[in-house]
């Protein structure tokens, strides 16, 4: 086993993208996700990888689709602004089939917004990610370690479904420092391409990389199957953590930071004898919809909190659809949720129910 | 077992660094910690904070908002933070830097002379050690050992000659105060 | 001697109007590819324009990028596969408008890749709008009344502001308006691939094209347009050429 040591988050996710395989990074600077680039810089000259610092986050996501197309394991890693500058590429990837890691350590918006941690960029990652109908696979970290985790699973869960895949993180996960394994006997192979635009050597008809179909038959037929696939993602890859739910009367839904301070929360609110229990997405799509249904079982009412003004309150109500109460609360704008806020609210629902 | 700490004061008083001592050694305890720095634009000499989380449950928040622990390095970080430390909670100052008082009286002040102890023993811009030696001396966070060990894991290898320093200005702040 | 398309290009039929300059120029680029037998390790960029389908008539591999982001996504094959030759093949709008900032970065690290800048000084596929390059006095569907600099600025000399970068090995303008100048293409695209593939750097080939279509010009009268329009604002020539420069010393 190997040993624990302090890493940040940004810095554990780099290095943890390097276990993984991948050997190409495409960068911006922007806080807080710096040290991630930063590290990047530092480690891939070591590993015989590249780190190409980047004119723009529009050049950066290209890059990341040309090293892509052409067979290896690309990154890039942005915060909330420079997020928005990468979704045109977010979408020709997807459009393309292609796998890709992006990583938003989120701040607050909208504009410039500030540098503080949000979790705002929730509607932006699994709805509005770029123009078109697409879907990415997006995962959300809750701790340093997940960090790390999440990383391998992005990266060959986007070459198995040969899609892009973002870590939603934040720059409270980004910035703080936990005890963390880098566990090097989980690394995953890098599959082979046999689509890549990787020269054919003259031994295959050329491979086209491409999302133009300027047929509308074709491109529907096209845009179907993807959205076949996403349904088999859906049924197949939905992941949350559970957390004193077995009896819960009011549960909260929470993910990445805000799930933390939630899960705090939780245990105060059983300390004063109330039923509560947290579902943590672990993805944020495919969204854990059957964990929060089967939940109503004991659930009477639904608390979600979030570093916004609630937009993944928006899924809870989809799944909850109107048969129990669902609450929100938020801090936003870079002010963090503490567990004595949520846990007011926890005792709010509770009086009302 | 349960520390919120917080650390303030300027940028390159060794904040961060007294932080990552506190956590590495918390850690090797077999404790669960979080570290969390203030971040924003780059500014040399302007105020710094550090939360650092050290407890026997896994940890929520990492953000410190109610220490039990504060360490003010200068007077503005005294002043912003006074009111938020828990009743009962520990101030320590670095009297050799602000003069003024803790108003409080439902907290427990030390006030140690840290950047002067540190200059005399030839230590200069180590007081932050100094503190730390005495936060180990005041709260007994972590097993000797493992608190020995923190400081040898968080000074980087390429300064290892340092770390005899850092160690000598922990053992002013262990000793102060007696 | 037997007329035989490049095993470069496909037997797909281009969708090119009649008197476009694209298909001299593909056939240009499939020649030397083949000339230089590198066809198995190459990789082509489309871009977007009304070249955007060159993904289908490349025989090497081929990617179709965003509009304007073909040198970026060049770059990532590039530093993903070293060894292989990558080239873009772009317009004007998407080269000097809409990737402008790709171009000019790419240009200055001295990405080992080669550019095929096709300028005919007008936006073919969405209908004939001003482009960068499109001349002072031009009309175009949005320069109704010929291209006034004061308000629409000044055409930009891609080949000459590119000159100035150190990454640049070889920076060139050429055109296919007549059989000499054909000639003296293809040599052009030839020695950007070479110096490629001998890893020297940045290489980009200016084209000045025709739009008959969009020129609202006759095949014929396209080709004269080339010659007394473009080639006074756009003088023909090597810019920079490291190769050369390495002779002299």
């Amino acid at each position: 086993m190997p040993e624990k040591v302090l890493m940040k988050g940004n810095e554990a996710l780099a290095e943890a993208a390097i276990m993984a395989g991948c050997r190409h990074f495409f960068g911006y600077p922007i806080t807080p996700q710096t040290e991630l680039a930063a590290h990047m810089s530092k480690r891939m000259p070591k590993v015989g990888g590249v780190y190409l610092q980047a004119e723009s986050e529009v050049a950066a996501v290209n890059m990341v689709l040309g090293a892509s197309a052409a067979g290896v394991r690309a990154m890039t890693s942005s915060s909330s602004p420079g997020i928005s500058l990468k979704s045109e590429g977010l979408s020709y990837l997807a459009g393309s089939d292609l796998p890709a890691l992006i990583v938003n350590v989120q701040r607050a918006g909208p504009g410039l917004g500030g540098i503080q941690p949000s979790q705002a960029d929730y509607w932006q990652a699994t709805r509005a990610s770029g123009h078109g109908d697409f879907k990415m696979l997006v995962f959300a970290p809750s701790t340093v370690q997940e960090m790390i985790d999440l990383v391998a699973d992005a990266f060959s869960l986007g070459d198995e479904y040969r899609m892009p895949a973002m870590i939603l993180s934040d720059g409270l996960l980004g910035q703080m420092m936990e005890p963390v394994v880098m566990d090097d006997t989980k690394r995953t192979e890098v599959p082979e391409r046999p689509w890549a635009v990787s020269g054919h050597g003259n031994k295959r008809e050329h491979n086209i990389v491409n999302s133009l179909y300027i047929d509308p038959p074709n491109l529907e037929a096209i845009l179907k199957e993807r959205y076949e696939k996403y349904e088999r993602i859906k049924e197949k890859e939905q992941r949350c953590e559970e957390y004193r739910t077995d009896d819960a009367e009011i549960v909260l839904v929470a993910y990445g930071a805000s799930a933390r301070i939630s899960r705090s929360a939780v245990d105060a609110a059983r300390k004063e004898g109330i039923k509560a229990g947290l579902i943590r997405p672990i993805t944020l799509w495919p969204y854990p919809e059957k964990a929060i249904s089967s939940r109503m079982a004991t659930a009477k009412a639904f608390l979600c909190v979030e570093m916004s003004t609630g937009q993944m309150v928006d899924d809870v109500r989809l799944i909850v659809n109107g048969k129990r109460p669902v609450s929100f609360y938020g801090r936003t704008g870079g002010m963090i949720p503490t567990p004595a806020e949520v846990l007011n609210e926890i005792k709010k629902m509770n009086g009302g129910i | 077992m349960n520390m919120n700490l917080l650390l303030a004061g300027f940028g390159g008083q060794g904040i961060l660094f007294t932080g990552k001592v506190v956590a590495y050694a918390g850690m090797l305890d077999g404790k669960e910690i979080s570290w969390l720095p203030s971040y924003g634009p780059e500014m040399r000499g302007g105020t710094a904070n550090c939360s650092v989380c050290v407890s026997d449950s896994p940890i929520g928040s990492p953000l410190v908002t109610a220490p039990d622990v504060l360490i003010a390095m200068n007077l503005p970080s005294l002043e912003k933070f006074e009111s938020a430390v828990v009743p009962n909670g520990l101030i320590m100052v670095d009297s050799s830097i602000v003069d003024e008082k803790v108003k409080r009286n439902d907290v427990r002040a030390v006030y140690l002379p840290a950047t002067r102890l540190a200059a005399d023993s030839g230590l200069k811009g180590m007081a932050n050690m100094v503190m730390a030696g005495r936060l180990y001396k005041e709260t007994d966070f972590c097993s000797d050992a493992s608190f020995k060990e923190g400081i040898k894991k968080s000074v980087p290898a390429r300064k290892q000659e340092l770390l005899d320093k850092n160690l000598a200005a922990v053992e002013i702040g262990l000793k102060s105060g007696e | 001697m037997k007329f035989q398309r490049p095993h470069a290009l496909t037997d797909i039929q281009f969708h090119y109007c009649p008197g476009c300059s694209h298909g001299i120029v593909h056939r240009l680029v499939a020649e030397a590819i083949d000339e230089l037998g590198v066809e198995g390790n190459t990789t082509g960029v489309a871009s977007v324009g009304c070249s955007v389908f060159a993904y289908n008539y490349f025989n090497c591999d081929m990617v179709q990028s965003p509009h304007g982001r073909a040198q970026a996504v060049a770059t990532g094959i590039k530093r993903a596969r070293p060894g292989n030759v990558v080239f873009t093949y772009q317009g004007d709008g998407d080269l000097a408008a809409i990737g402008t900032a790709e171009t000019v970065h790419a240009a200055t690290r001295g990405e080992n890749i080669t550019v095929i800048f096709i300028n005919n000084a007008i936006y073919g596929m969405t209908g004939g709008q001003m482009a960068p390059t499109t001349l002072p006095g031009q009309v175009t569907q949005t320069t109704p009344y010929g291209r006034n600099v004061k308000e629409a600025g000044h055409p930009i000399r891609v080949c000459e502001m590119l000159s100035t970068l150190s990454g640049v090995a070889l920076a060139e303008r050429v055109s296919v308006d007549s059989v000499k100048n054909v000639k003296a293409a293809k040599k052009a695209i030839k020695k950007a691939f070479e110096y490629q593939v001998e890893g020297k750097g940045y290489t980009i080939i200016e084209v000045l094209s025709s739009c008959p279509t969009n020129w609202g010009l006759s095949m014929q009268d396209s080709l004269v347009w080339i010659r007394e329009n473009m080639m006074s604002y756009y003088p023909l020539g090597v810019y920079r050429d490291i190769g050369a420069e390495e002779g002299k010393e």
